[in-house]
């Protein structure tokens, strides 16, 4: 019997002769307990050995077939109605065997990340297992049994409401390998997601979003039916008509997980992982992406970086799933605030305008309106951004010709004294952008880094015809710039030729009038 | 014509090879022309017959030794035998001995070999004609044998003489060296007599001028306006060259001149020669500078009277700024180039007058450093060893030190002396950096160290840029870092300021591409684009590099966005309410947070313990509003001329009308706000449409000719070289190879020809035989049936 006290050394030999004894003839069957209590000790080591135990025992027990198979009794029942010697140990085995695992779900959420693995892994054993011995019995032949029960049990124990488990859904990425691993996932994660939102009432705590999150992000659905082939079960069955082999049922389910996840309040550093995903990796496995706009529209509302990012998801349903969007190129406009020019995902907002201004179809006005905002705020953006900004404009100059005259007004009012265009104004057409010219660009050639100058300068000289290529530009980063200015090779230097008088000697110095040298 | 010409030649050429091998085909045996260079067409007839001549007698030399049995090997001298030397008589005549003798052919000799034909020579000389007749009836060979004698023992005469010559000298020489001994030292005193013992004053003169140096017309000592002159036009040279850089023109076809001057290098310390040169003129025009000086008000000249104070230098400096900040506008503009000049000028005297009250101050100081230190110091080669010897020294000190090193170590006087200098530079900016880390920062021995940075960098540019080069490389790389690990960087440390303020003193900022001003700028960029304000000292440290971003532009008048960007950043943190901001706010500022209302004036308190400030780095003297509304105020002036100025500007004043709590400010303040307002204001409001530059038309194009050489004609030409090469290889191949075959078909042809005729010969022949025959048979028998006729007619 399991003492508070009892070492490991002496409770692997204990586990190990009681397995042995177990294994070995059915007159020990008790002894099965010695087994299970061990899993709730309190030492480590004691843990791991019976978790290991555990896993030899029933292992060994569901390959000989010496679990009930079916509906099972209840255990008190079991024991008074009529069945034979035989199917009450098996009953009461299989009781055994359940006990067990609820035993080990507990685990799953204990505080040793080396336990959780063991955990994981053996009732991953257990569910290979059953899926290749059923302890269901087949309703019909033919019928493919998957241990979904379990699964579930193991899916719920990986994403806790409490603790961040991401180390242990890493590991569980192995098994989604398997495609019907996979899909019995995703019916799990949807379920439990209800469920537990259920609960909840409307305040899912963010570390349980976090856990949903990684575990889903790490899901990706095959992209062909053909590709759908490995599975765990290893049963002889019809697999053609298996719901698990059909693309689309996978499809369903991964649009129901995801659904269900997006459909609640999400912490605004998750809504920038799943907006930065969800063009990619969502959107295309999904049976009816347009069940997405409610999402993201609310998101392309909220602003800022949560804004930018929604229209790469909000592009894609535009372009392939005929999504209209009222004022689309009016939010586009007024999204960009002099932040567009610092924040991170500087380059996919860029590249994404940069198609959504690719039309020639688009009115002039507009096009003015964003060339004109964007050089207004050009005039508080560091260099990095400016060197592709400037071609950015210049190649938008160059698509819609009708906006020349921002840059070249032969015949215009002389001097005028207002920049004819509105700022503030929330229509692009009512910013009388096209009345106005790039005094802007041409302020930036005085800009002091010599690049930004001469690019600025280009919209001196009629533009060429050919657009500059800004996809490299776009990345550009202020210590890749600094690093380029140091690599420039001259062959001389030029110096300062004014005589040198101390730290603050020389004329016009602003600092001697600010600062002592003390 | 050519054809049957070439056709004929072809012919005979083949007789003359096919035929002869023809003919010979059968014979086993060949005749061989042995005869030396009989068809080497090289060697000319003489030549051939001379070495035929020299053969020859070298086979019959060999001959008539070989089988001589008894006699031992015959001895030589000088290729003489001298059985024959001893018989004097029979000479082997060795050409090498007297080459000269060849071609000179005595009237005798001439006379003679040819005496049967020379007629001419005969009528020259009737007395030979005589003897020649009377000795008429020798015969011919023994006349040559006679003469063949003759010359030989004049030969040999003449040799005899020669060697008596050589012995006669070999003598001499002998007997000259016993005597030159004695000789020896007598020599010179034989020579001296020779000279006047005492010069006279005259020659004296005489040599004195002519040793004495040429004065060179342009080496006059030059008047103090010369000078003057001189040093302006330098300047304005070098100020013209610095404005073509500023605007980026042609950076890379001209070369800069070196701003070194000759004195620089020749005693490596400029100081000295500037002080010399200018101190001159500058005596000249006190009265004027005094005059100046009035105008610029009277504090001034208060602190000019007080030489003894210690804070000379900074007294200096700020004065001179005073003096310039009337200026500023002038010179800015840049557009009075005159005046700006003049302006320079002032100053430049300005700063002469103060440099030498400093100096006599400090000489005594420097002298007295000068005394104590040893006076070699051989170049530092690691920081350390630089460290140990400037530190515990006082300022002055160390002064002299790098003085010394710089001196004792200088390029000219040793090879490796460069990059040891080189080297110092690194190292030195290394102390500066620990002397601005060390606690308290020691700013004024940094301020003096300038110097010598300043000098070694005139000495060695391209070191110093690399190594300031490098400091900022590894500031930018460690700023880096901290903003990929902690997602966002600080303000750096004193040294890193220090060092951006000293790469605008030793480098041109205006430039338009500066390989180490221009990578300050961007990282100067990052710190104010990169690093949030949480402290005070992050916005001192933050106006710092404002300062040093508009120091750095001002001359070239360039547009730093950044630069408004943290002033519009710091009003706002000094601004007390935020409701609707009317502006945007950008990196790294935020519009709501905890640091936003930090440098929010409220009340008096906050306003001293602000002017106590004491920071690591300097000593505020005022607030740092102050100093924002002064950037701003530069500015302003600055960007004025910049069309979007007020877009720029724009938020600027929102700030400074709305927000700011202005009349809670202390009066110097708010003045300082009403001036800035007005320079905000003040600029008009002019937009001029843009117009493009005309395109020029472009020119129809004109084609001028594809040349292609052409190797072959009739070949397609190889797309390189290497196959052109072989393209024209392979034709060659062929067409030799053509050339070979025909060749081969003709030689049959014409050997079938040969054989044909050949046959056709031989039967002619045997037909004509065979004819001959049957005529002589045919008379046979009719011999023979007369015979009979006749035996029958019996």
């Amino acid at each position: 019997m399991a003492l508070p006290g009892e070492s490991a050394a002496e409770a692997a030999a204990v586990l190990a002769s009681s397995l042995e004894s177990v294994l070995g003839s059915r007159a020990n069957a008790n002894r099965a307990f010695e087994i299970l209590e061990r899993l709730q000790a309190e030492d480590e080591e004691v843990i791991l050995c019976a978790v290991r135990t555990c896993s030899r025992l029933f292992g060994a027990l569901l390959e000989r077939g010496e679990l009930f198979v079916g509906q099972l009794p209840d255990e008190e029942a079991s024991l008074q109605e009529g069945y034979s010697a035989e199917d009450k140990y098996k009953v009461w085995m299989r009781h055994r065997y359940n006990s067990c695992i609820n035993c080990l779900v507990e685990l799953m959420s204990h505080e040793s990340f080396q336990v959780q693995e063991l955990v994981l892994s053996t009732l991953m054993k257990f569910v290979d297992l059953e899926a290749k011995h059923p302890l269901m019995k087949a309703e019909w032949k033919g019928k493919i049994c998957f241990p979904r029960e379990l699964l579930k049990l193991v899916v719920a124990s990986l994403i806790p409401v409490e603790a961040d488990s991401s180390l242990l859904i890493s590991q569980f990425q192995q098994y989604l390998e398997y495609d019907d691993v996979r899909f019995f996932a995703m019916k799990a994660v949807a379920d439990n997601i209800g469920h537990v939102m259920q609960r909840m009432k409307e305040a899912p705590p963010p570390v349980y979003q976090q856990n949903v999150f990684s575990l889903i992000s790490s899901i990706s659905v095959p992209s062909r039916e053909s590709e759908i082939a490995n599975f765990l079960v290893k049963q002889a069955g019809n697999y053609e008509e298996w719901k698990v082999s059909k693309l689309k049922e996978h499809r369903l389910a991964f649009e129901r997980m995801w659904l269900g996840f997006l459909k609640h309040k999400l912490p605004s550093s998750l809504y920038r992982k799943v907006l930065v995903i969800l063009h990619d990796s969502i959107l295309p496995h999904m049976n009816e992406p347009t069940l997405l706009i409610d999402f993201l529209t609310a998101a392309y509302d909220i602003g800022g970086a949560i804004s930018l990012l929604a229209l790469n998801g909000l592009f894609i349903l535009i372009h392939q799933h005929n999504l209209e969007y009222p004022d689309f190129y009016k939010k586009l406009y007024s999204l960009i605030d002099p932040s567009i020019f610092h924040v991170k995902y500087r380059a996919r907002f860029f590249s994404l305008a940069d198609l959504f201004l690719s039309s020639s179809h688009l009115p002039a006005y507009l096009v003015a309106a964003f060339i004109k905002r964007l050089s207004r705020l050009a005039l508080t953006a560091p260099p990095q951004a400016l060197l592709m900004v400037i071609p950015f404009l210049c190649n938008l100059l160059r698509r819609h010709p009708a906006c020349k005259v921002l840059v070249h007004r032969p015949s215009g009012p002389a001097d005028l004294l207002e920049d004819p265009y509105v700022m503030d104004a929330e229509e692009p057409s009512e910013s009388r952008a096209l009345e106005s010219s790039l005094w802007e660009l041409q302020t930036l050639q005085n800009h002091y880094y010599p690049d930004v100058a001469k690019a600025a300068a280009a919209i001196n000289q009629s533009l060429s015809l050919l657009e500059d290529d800004i996809t490299e530009l776009l990345d550009l980063s202020a210590s890749e710039l600094f690093d380029k200015e140091l690599k420039k090779k001259t062959p001389t230097v030029p110096l300062e030729f004014e005589q040198v008088r101390g730290l603050f000697g020389q004329k016009n110095d602003i600092f001697a009038e600010h600062f002592l040298l003390e | 014509k050519d054809f049957l010409f070439k056709k004929e030649r072809e012919n005979i050429n083949r007789t003359q090879t096919l035929l002869k091998e023809y003919k010979e085909r059968d014979k086993s045996n060949v005749f061989k022309d042995k005869r030396f260079g009989e068809y080497d067409t090289k060697i000319s007839p003489e030549e051939k017959m001379m070495k035929r001549f020299a053969m020859e007698r070298q086979q019959n030399y060999g001959k008539k030794s070989i089988y001589n049995l008894n006699e031992d090997e015959e001895l030589t001298h000088y290729g003489q035998s001298l059985a024959d030397i001893e018989k004097l008589n029979d000479i082997v005549d060795s050409d090498s001995d007297d080459t000269e003798e060849k071609g000179i052919l005595s009237a005798e000799l001439t006379a003679a070999h040819f005496g049967g034909g020379g007629g001419l020579l005969r009528r020259k000389a009737p007395m030979g004609q005589q003897d020649e007749e009377e000795e008429k009836p020798k015969s011919r060979k023994e006349l040559i044998e006679e003469l063949i004698t003759k010359s030989k023992q004049e030969k040999r005469e003449r040799q005899m003489q020669r060697e008596n010559a050589m012995e006669l000298t070999e003598k001499l020489d002998s007997e000259w060296k016993d005597i030159q001994a004695l000789l020896a030292h007598k020599t010179p005193k034989n020579l001296e007599p020779e000279r006047p013992l005492i010069p006279d004053e005259y020659d004296k003169m005489v040599r004195e001028l002519g040793f004495e140096m040429k004065a060179q017309p342009s080496d006059r000592m030059k008047t103090e306006e010369e000078f003057a002159k001189e040093e302006q036009e330098r300047l304005q040279k070098l100020e013209a060259d610095r404005l073509r850089r500023m605007h980026g023109i042609d950076e890379q076809e001209k070369k800069k001149p070196k701003h070194m001057s000759a004195d620089d290098l020749a005693d490596g310390f400029i100081l000295d020669k500037d002080d010399r040169c200018l101190l001159s003129y500058k005596a000249k025009r006190v009265e004027e500078n005094q005059e100046e000086d009035g105008e610029n008000g009277g504090n001034e000249r208060e602190e000019e009277s007080e030489p003894g104070s210690e804070d000379a230098e900074e007294a200096t400096a700020e004065e001179i700024d005073a003096i310039d900040s009337h200026s500023d506008l002038e010179s800015d503009t840049g557009s009075d180039e005159e005046a700006s000049e003049n302006e320079e000028e002032k100053k430049k005297h300005k700063r002469n007058k103060k440099k030498l009250q400093e100096e006599v101050e400090q000489n005594a100081k420097i002298e007295a450093a000068r005394s104590e230190l040893p006076y070699t110091f051989a170049a530092p080669e690691s920081y350390e060893k630089l460290k140990s010897l400037l530190s515990g020294r006082t300022m002055e000190q160390q002064l002299v030190v790098l003085e010394r090193i710089q001196k004792c170590n200088h390029p000219s006087l040793e090879v490796g002396n460069k990059a040891k200098l080189e080297k110092l530079f690194g190292f030195l900016l290394e102390y500066i950096g620990e002397l601005a880390t060390v606690e308290p920062p020691e700013v004024k021995t940094i301020d003096k160290l300038v110097l010598p940075l300043y000098h070694l960098c005139q000495m060695f540019p391209d070191a110093a840029s690399n190594s300031v080069k490098l400091v900022f490389q590894d500031a930018a790389h460690d700023m880096e870092e901290m903003i990929e690990v902690k997602g966002r960087a600080a303000f750096p440390v004193l040294d890193m300021l220090i060092y951006l303020k000293i790469t605008k003193i030793l480098f041109p900022a205006s430039d338009y591409w500066h390989p180490v001003v221009t990578p300050a700028l961007v990282y100067m960029s990052q710190l104010l684009t990169k690093c949030p304000i949480a402290t005070l000292q992050d916005v001192v440290k933050g106006l710092f590099v404002c300062c040093l971003f508009l120091d750095y532009v001002s001359l070239s008048q360039r547009f730093a966005p950044e630069l408004i960007n943290f002033l519009l950043g710091i009003l706002h943190i000094a601004t007390p309410k935020k409701g609707v901001l009317g502006y945007t706010l950008v990196h790294p500022f935020r519009p709501l947070g905890k640091n936003s209302e930090q440098l929010l004036v409220q009340d008096k308190e906050d306003m001293e313990t602000w002017q106590k400030q004491n920071l690591p780095l300097h000593i505020m003297t005022r607030l740092t509003e102050t100093l924002c509304f002064d950037l701003i105020k530069r500015c302003a002036a600055l960007y004025g001329l910049l069309p979007s100025f007020h877009e720029i500007m724009q938020p600027i004043r929102g700030v400074l009308t709305e927000h700011l709590p202005v009349s809670r400010y202390p009066k110097h303040l708010q003045e300082l706000h009403q001036n800035v307002m007005k320079e905000l204001e003040n600029k008009e409001k002019h937009y001029y449409p843009l117009v493009c530059e005309k395109k020029k038309p472009v020119p129809l194009k004109l084609y001028t000719p594809k040349i292609v050489k052409v190797l072959e004609f009739g070949r397609k030409q190889g797309a390189n070289k290497e196959e052109q090469e072989r393209q024209r290889l392979i034709h060659k191949h062929k067409r030799e190879f053509k050339g070979a075959v025909r060749e081969i078909r003709k030689d049959n042809q014409f050997l079938a020809r040969m054989q044909l005729s050949e046959t056709m010969d031989r039967d002619a022949d045997r037909k004509r035989r065979v004819k001959q025959l049957f005529n002589s048979l045919a008379t046979q028998e009719g011999e023979w049936k007369a015979m009979k006729r006749k035996k029958f007619k019996r």
